[in-house]
């Protein structure tokens, strides 16, 4: 299982996934109503690292991260 | 040095406390920055979200940048709720001479703006309400669109 977790201001709770890669997710969240709105904006983290390839392969116990805009200060 | 807190940040102990950690350390220039909230648009304050794992390793990256530069960066970052005239924000350089200082707080507080995983809301009418507006993409986004 992986686990997705939506930071800040996203509304939703974490979600457990039987997935293999990042194309597989892009897919489930493209048609999730809660949370595609935001894939436009956000980055997205593997293990808290940042990612920039749909192609890294996921295992067991893996965690996504989506990021939306940010603003510190 | 990150260092995070709940609420505002007592700005005085903090620029005192680094003054004296490296009032030793042969460093010519002490340049910080403190954020502070400012009264606009009705606001009663603003409040952040800090993501910290990312926060962390975000921060590392610009010790090493730092480093390589005969420096040394310190930051300070409030979670949760900063009121009007309250500060949320300090970032420092210590340097040998001025001007890698002067530069160096210039770069680190635009990528700060731009990729520190924080999430700022404004406090309003009893309300918590995300600054979409003001707030960046991290670059890469878009990844799962």
């Amino acid at each position: 299982m992986v686990r997705v977790e939506f930071l800040g201001p996203i509304q939703k709770e974490a979600l457990s996934l039987e997935i293999n890669n990042l194309n597989e997710l892009a897919k489930i969240l493209q048609g999730d109503a809660e949370v595609s709105d935001w894939l436009e904006s956000c980055a997205v983290a593997l293990n808290d690292t940042l990612v920039t390839s749909l192609e890294a392969p996921l295992k067991d116990g893996d965690k996504i991260s989506l990021l939306p805009p940010v603003c510190g200060g | 040095m990150l260092s995070l807190y709940d609420g505002s940040l007592d700005v005085p102990t903090i620029l005192k406390d680094w003054y004296e950690e490296e009032a030793t350390s042969n460093y010519g220039a002490y340049i910080p920055f403190v954020g502070t909230v400012r009264s606009e648009d009705g606001i009663d304050g603003l409040s952040f979200d800090v993501y910290e794992p990312i926060l962390e390793s975000w921060f590392k990256s610009w010790q090493e940048k730092a480093e390589a530069k005969g420096a040394k960066i310190k930051m300070a970052h409030s979670k949760g709720d900063v009121m009007l005239q309250e500060s949320s924000y300090i970032a420092a350089v210590f340097s040998p001479k001025r001007r890698v200082a002067l530069e160096f707080i210039d770069s680190f507080v635009e990528d700060f703006k731009a990729s520190a995983p924080i999430w700022k809301y404004d406090l309003k009418d009893g309300q918590r309400i995300y600054a979409k507006d003001r707030s960046t993409a991290i670059s890469g986004s878009g990844l799962l669109a």
